[in-house]
């Protein structure tokens, strides 16, 4: 059985939509005959042909609006944005017509449309290449968010997500396309949308994290327990519509939370998580919930980049606070 | 020095403002089988109108956009699409959706603040009323690759306005569609208008229709006020596209006789006297002269349409304004194929508080 990377995940599970489900296409710039910036889409031009893979003009906000009137019309396309800095040209077309579409029609018209692109720091790419826009997605009613955090998640969530009949965002964090590798079993079996994934058990506090930050968080759960403290590891993955239940579960059982992301602070999701917490699970709280976050600065350029992105070390120093508040 | 590209706009027009022909007619216009549908789709386009601006002004709808003056084009156009194909309408081509088989107390439900106006019981594959300015040429553009991916002899027609052509959405659907050789025809009603902005600030270009010669793409400008010219272009452009010829963009030319919409007072940056003028180029009197020269249209005939349209108008605004009120779950039922987990929570708050008049008055005006 094959060992592979995240991005070769995403590549597997886009060829085996494509074979299985001939309304499939994927359309973005340079997904084609290049196979793509990050090589996601390597070699599916060949296989599947210049009408089902398509290089498209360099405009991201057609890339998106095309897509919607394709998907309108049967065709299930999987849009690549090449960095999600450069997604901001289609927020209208996904805020005004993918996410509201079969709202607005009352469920006439349908938009199942995936968009795919890579989000956040840590590869020393070049400005506006390392942004992390989740929480502007999540706001947007109609919208689903999902950000894979392994190569096993990236090839079932994405399977899930062209499967879906409603538009999904797809986030695939850069700094782990070639992090790591792990067995894939090309089954087509996808995962479920719309749930947290618990990746350790844990019974003193609960790490709340997703896409490339649970490197981190998963890190601060090992530092922690050479302590001897013992932390649970959730991975939200979905992350519009958030699946509260299992993150209350667990803090109900811990009583700490830190949660830990990679986008700025203010009105991130972490805030969202935090809320639902003070909502739902305040008496079940030993310690004030803290939030590892980037800062609420612009992402800086690559040579401070590491100065922005939360730390194992800033994670520990969270989850010593929650620990030490009781 | 050497010359890499050259263009030229044709500007088409067969009947002068009175209906009289200018030269030979396509055969479609001696036809009054032909024509008279279409002179009716323009007439009860202009009864609707009529009766929904009165409507707007009596508190019994929203606010709403008058395509007064701008019935061919609409009619026209879409008069010349296959029902398999689709439509991409901006939010004034009530014309166009009519002939589409789009009902008015569906249209009235739209205006009157309720999203099943847009759950056509025809025309199922059409889009809704676009109100952010020039995305549905992208919408259009990516249904017709759709089409031609699947080798359907279908075609996608959008509508925007001048001033929708200032938007990038309009250059990237055209060439994508154009790099795409994908059957799409874009329509651009040039209503001299967009609110109060007038053409000459919109555009340094000498024409709208030449903005598709920077995109590889046929840009034809034809008098939007003359039936027979719109109808003869939008055939011609829409059979170009199904034989794989790629898209057009058709310039219609016309004028807002009306208001931006019913929140809007043209009034207050146009001068009256030149609407005035314009009444004398309206498209429905031309049209009406040309069927009274070809013999088939007199005043009795014009009594009896009127009749059946006001009838017919006043029969959806009777339905429109006995549709039950739309249910406070409704808001919630169609964002998702299945309501996600975490929404059920919100959706038993908002049926727990929903006021008794929930679902509102028709109307629930705002402008």
């Amino acid at each position: 059985m094959a060992e592979i990377n995240l991005v070769e995940a995403v590549n597997l599970a886009l060829a085996h939509e494509l074979a299985r489900d001939e309304a499939v296409v994927l359309l973005g710039e340079d997904i084609g005959a290049n196979g793509g910036v990050f090589r996601a889409t390597a070699g599916l031009q060949q296989r599947f042909g210049a009408g089902r893979v398509v290089d498209t003009p360099l405009a991201e906000t057609a890339i998106v609006g095309t897509a919607i009137g394709m998907a309108a019309m049967g065709l299930k396309p999987v849009a690549e944005i090449q960095f999600s800095g450069f997604l901001y040209p289609a927020i209208d077309h996904l805020v005004n017509h993918a996410a509201r579409l079969r709202n607005r029609t009352r469920g006439r018209l349908a938009c199942p449309l995936v968009v795919r692109t890579p989000c956040g720091g840590g590869i020393h790419a070049p400005e506006h290449h390392s942004e992390s826009p989740e929480a502007m997605l999540a706001h947007t009613p109609g919208l689903r968010v999902v950000m894979p955090s392994s190569p096993a998640r990236a090839y079932g969530l994405l399977l899930a997500a062209i499967r879906d009949p409603d538009p999904v965002m797809f986030l695939e964090p850069t700094r782990m396309y070639r992090l790591f590798r792990q067995e894939v079993v090309d089954d087509g079996e996808a995962l479920p949308l719309d749930v947290c994934f618990t990746l350790r058990g844990g019974t003193d506090l609960t790490l709340v994290s997703w896409g490339a930050m649970l490197h981190e968080t998963q890190a601060a759960a090992d530092a922690l327990a050479a302590e001897g403290i013992s932390a649970e590891v959730i991975d939200v993955a979905t992350l519009k519509p958030l699946d509260l239940p299992t993150i209350l579960e667990s803090v109900a059982r811990t009583g700490r939370c830190v949660i830990v992301h990679e986008a700025a602070r203010t009105a991130g999701l972490g805030a969202e998580i935090a809320a639902s917490l003070a909502e739902e699970g305040l008496y079940s709280l030993l310690a004030p919930v803290q939030r590892v976050t980037g800062y609420d600065t612009v992402m800086p350029l690559s040579r401070l980049e590491y100065q922005y992105l939360p730390s194992v070390e800033r994670i520990v120093a969270a989850a010593r606070k929650t620990l030490e508040a009781s | 020095m050497s010359t890499v590209a050259r263009f030229q706009i044709d500007h088409v027009r067969f009947l002068d403002p009175h209906g009289e022909a200018l030269g030979p007619l396509p055969d479609f216009a001696h036809d009054p089988a032909r024509l008279i549908p279409m002179y009716r789709a323009m007439y009860l386009t202009r009864s609707f109108d009529a009766k929904a601006i009165a409507l707007q002004r009596t508190g019994k709808l929203g606010t709403f956009a008058s395509a007064l003056g701008q019935e061919a084009i609409g009619v026209g156009v879409a008069s010349a699409m296959l029902p398999e194909d689709a439509l991409f309408p901006s939010y004034r081509e009530h014309a166009a959706q009519l002939v589409r088989g789009v009902r008015i107390e569906e249209s009235l439900r739209y205006w009157g603040g309720d999203e099943r106006g847009s759950d056509f019981a025809d025309a199922r594959h059409d889009f809704p009323n676009c109100v952010p300015i020039g995305t549905q040429v992208c919408h259009a553009a990516g249904a017709a690759y759709a089409f031609r991916l699947r080798s359907e002899a279908r075609a996608a027609v959008c509508f925007l306005g001048d001033g929708g052509s200032s938007k990038g959405d309009f250059y990237e659907g055209l060439n994508f569609a154009a790099v795409w050789k994908a059957p799409l025809l874009v329509v651009l009603s040039n209503n001299q208008w967009a609110i109060s902005v007038p053409r000459s600030a919109q555009s340094a270009t000498a024409t709208m229709a030449q903005k598709a010669i920077a995109a590889g793409v046929e840009g034809v400008q034809v008098d939007g006020n003359d039936l027979v010219a719109v109808h003869h272009v939008a055939r011609e452009a829409l059979a170009k596209a199904r034989a794989g010829g790629g898209p057009t963009l058709i310039e219609a030319v016309t004028y807002r006789l009306g208001d931006h919409t019913t929140a809007d007072d043209a009034s207050r940056y146009r001068d009256p006297a030149v609407v005035q003028e314009q009444w004398s180029f309206e498209p429905l009197t031309r049209l009406r002269n040309h069927l009274v020269k070809l013999g088939a249209w007199g005043p009795e005939k014009e009594e009896a349409l009127a009749r059946e349209c006001a009838d017919t108008v006043n029969a959806a605004v009777e339905a429109y304004l006995s549709t039950p009120p739309p249910t406070t779950a409704a808001m919630f039922d169609h964002l998702f194929a299945t309501l996600p987990a975490a929404l059920a929570a919100q959706r038993d708050e908002a049926l727990r508080f929903a006021p008794r008049t929930a679902g509102g008055q028709p109307g629930g005006d705002h402008g």
